[in-house]
């Protein structure tokens, strides 16, 4: 840093002072630096920015309310992940494509899966008596797995080792923030257990156009009737459609959700010949935007669980 | 019992009786521009055009999101700029008419993959972009009903003209001035069909409908209004074929149409009379052909 000024004398003594003081303030700023950290997709980075606190930057390739089916990385997200210490995937299938972008940048750091240790369900119904005729970028395992609270606390523990490990300074203040998230998250699970609990029976239904809530129903005791043949195809089968408004029908759901990321008509149809309402929006795969109603994931959880409420109460109630 | 599979569908499902009340407003507006295309030898110009819709349908999905008004309008605008502009550069410039087509619709082509990606909700588009022809509401199925109504009458006062256009376009030069309003107004029907397609059958397929029927009738019909009655006929009972094989055979809607399309004009080329076995079957005298 020093070494440029070896052709231009130092002038007067205020330029060496100056230069020196330069050369004093570089370390200090290096140790400064928060920790680089790139995340799959904005639901993870938030958990990451809440873990790593002020230790960390956190970024996610896969911007808020962006569908993250069919994401394709751009050259700037190969820079990011090039220049990150640490790389969280969600795993399952849900980002296979991160492990080939890490290796191709030559990424050096961590890549760590943060579902590492959960035990994944199976995609639902999606694929019921369809080909794999499309991309949809999940394997066989259902990749949702944030929309259980109790694995939200899985998805915590991993990006607190994973941070340890790259920063083993900032051990302590992880081990904290986790801990204090912790405690959030568990507030979260009974809250949402216990208002729900307050649901007849009958109506703990749940259809949406995207299968993104097995996790939530498995953990909450909610019905979710699989969206057969009408989720992410680029073209649904009349026959998936007809399967789904009648299963509708038949179990006199009272509500049907859309999702943050959509085609709003389909279900809007589905809706109307099921003889159901469109309940309001629930968010998925992605957080809204900082201005939106989920810019957070404890607040996308809470804003789900009202618009199931306000969509499932009876009206009379 | 075979009624009930035909009839079955459509008396329980509403979407079923959308979708084939799309099929048929296409069936009777985009089939006989689709027949004309074929006609004035611009089969593979409808198929440029549709790609040419596709940056100004982007543009209007990013500005105004999923509206019906904004991604129409700004489709059919795309598609008369590349028209006009393909037709100018032909007219005035050494190259010919495909060639200026091409190059007009390779760009906007292009031009549309690249707004589409700038965005990060390109699947949202896609999807979209792909149609859905299952999930008609009101203001689609007004709106392709309301083209196909429009087209029938433009038809009607552009046929004669139309048809010289088709066979002679030099003579119609030569004894009116229609000639250029049946050019452009043919072309500004093309357009429409186009974007009233690509609301029911995407960007991609919308060229389908059109051009197979149109293809299979040639084949059989002699005369002008028979071909336009079996091209009509071939696209009604595609669209029928095509949403019943979409809900008995659990495959996408679009493509089942537009491939029944295609069986029938497969069919047609080997059985009918203008067709592969029917030349060599039925050999006319050397001056009728």
């Amino acid at each position: 840093m020093c070494s440029i000024n070896e052709k231009t004398p130092w002038r007067t003594p205020f330029h060496a002072l100056l230069i020196c003081l330069l050369c004093a303030l570089v370390p200090a700023s290096a140790a400064a630096e928060r920790i680089q950290v790139v995340a799959s997709f904005s639901i993870l980075a938030d958990l990451a920015r809440h873990v790593g606190g002020e230790r960390v930057t956190v970024t996610a390739l896969i911007a808020p309310d962006t569908d993250a089916h069919g994401y394709q990385p751009r050259p700037s997200d190969a820079r990011l992940v090039r220049d990150a210490r640490l790389v969280l995937a969600n795993g399952l299938g849900f980002d296979p494509w991160i492990e080939r972008l890490a290796r191709s940048t030559g990424h050096d750091g961590n890549l760590v899966i943060a579902t590492d240790g959960i035990e994944p369900l199976e995609d639902s119904g999606t694929h019921q008596g369809h080909g794999h005729d499309h991309d949809h970028a999940h394997g066989p395992l259902d990749p949702h797995a944030w929309q259980d609270v109790a694995n939200a606390q899985v998805y915590v523990r991993n990006i607190a080792a994973a941070l340890a490990r790259v920063d083993s300074e900032g051990t302590a203040v992880y081990a904290d923030n986790a801990a204090r998230y912790a405690e959030r998250l568990r507030q979260l699970d009974d809250e949402i257990r216990s208002t729900l609990s307050t649901l007849p029976i009958s109506r703990r239904k749940l259809v949406t156009s995207h299968d993104a809530f097995g996790y939530f129903g498995k953990a909450y005791g909610m019905r979710v009737l699989p969206a057969a043949g009408v989720s992410y195809e680029s073209e649904p089968s009349a026959a998936g459609i007809a399967r789904l408004i009648r299963q509708v029908r038949r179990e006199k759901v009272p509500v049907v959700f859309v999702e943050n990321i959509s085609d709003p008509r389909l279900i809007e149809r589905i809706a109307h010949e099921g003889g159901a309402k469109v309940g309001g929006k629930l968010y998925s795969d992605a957080l809204s935007g900082p201005d939106g109603p989920a810019p957070t994931y404890i607040d996308m959880m809470r804003f789900n669980l009202d618009t199931l409420m306000k969509g499932l109460l009876p009206e009379t109630g | 019992m075979i009624a009930n599979e035909v009839i079955g569908p459509f008396i329980e499902f509403e979407f079923m009786r959308r979708a084939l009340a799309g099929c048929v407003a296409l069936a009777l507006g985009a089939t006989p521009i689709g027949l004309f295309l074929l006609l004035r030898r611009m089969s593979l110009m409808g198929d440029a055009m549709s790609h040419a819709i596709l940056p100004g349908a982007a543009l209007g999905y990013l500005a105004f999101g999923l509206s019906l008004g904004a991604m129409t309008v700004g489709g059919f605008v795309a598609g008369i700029v590349v028209a006009l502009a393909a037709g100018l550069v032909a007219r005035s410039s050494i190259l010919k008419e495909d060639a200026s087509l091409a190059a007009f619709y390779l760009m906007s082509l292009a031009a549309g993959v690249l707004i589409i990606s700038l965005r990060g909700r390109n699947l949202d588009l896609l999807h979209v972009l792909f149609g859905s022809v299952l999930a008609l509401d009101n203001a689609s199925l007004l709106l392709i009903a309301a083209i196909s109504t429009f087209t029938l009458f433009a038809l009607a006062i552009l046929f004669r003209p139309l048809v010289l256009e088709c066979f002679d376009p030099s003579f119609l030069r030569g004894i009116s001035r229609l000639s250029p309003v049946a050019h452009y107004g043919f072309l500004i029907l093309v357009v429409l069909n186009l974007v009233s397609g690509f609301h029911a059958l995407g960007t991609l397929m919308a060229v389908g409908i059109m051009i197979l029927p149109a293809a299979a009738a040639r084949l059989w019909a002699r005369s002008l209004g028979g071909m336009l009655a079996l091209a009509v006929a071939v696209a009604l009972v595609s669209g029928l074929g095509g949403l019943l094989a979409s809900f008995h055979g659990d495959v996408p809607a679009g493509p089942a149409i537009v491939l029944t399309a295609g069986l029938a004009y497969v069919g047609s080329l080997i059985l009918a009379p203008g067709g592969l076995i029917g030349t060599r079957l039925y050999r006319r005298p050397h001056l009728e052909s």
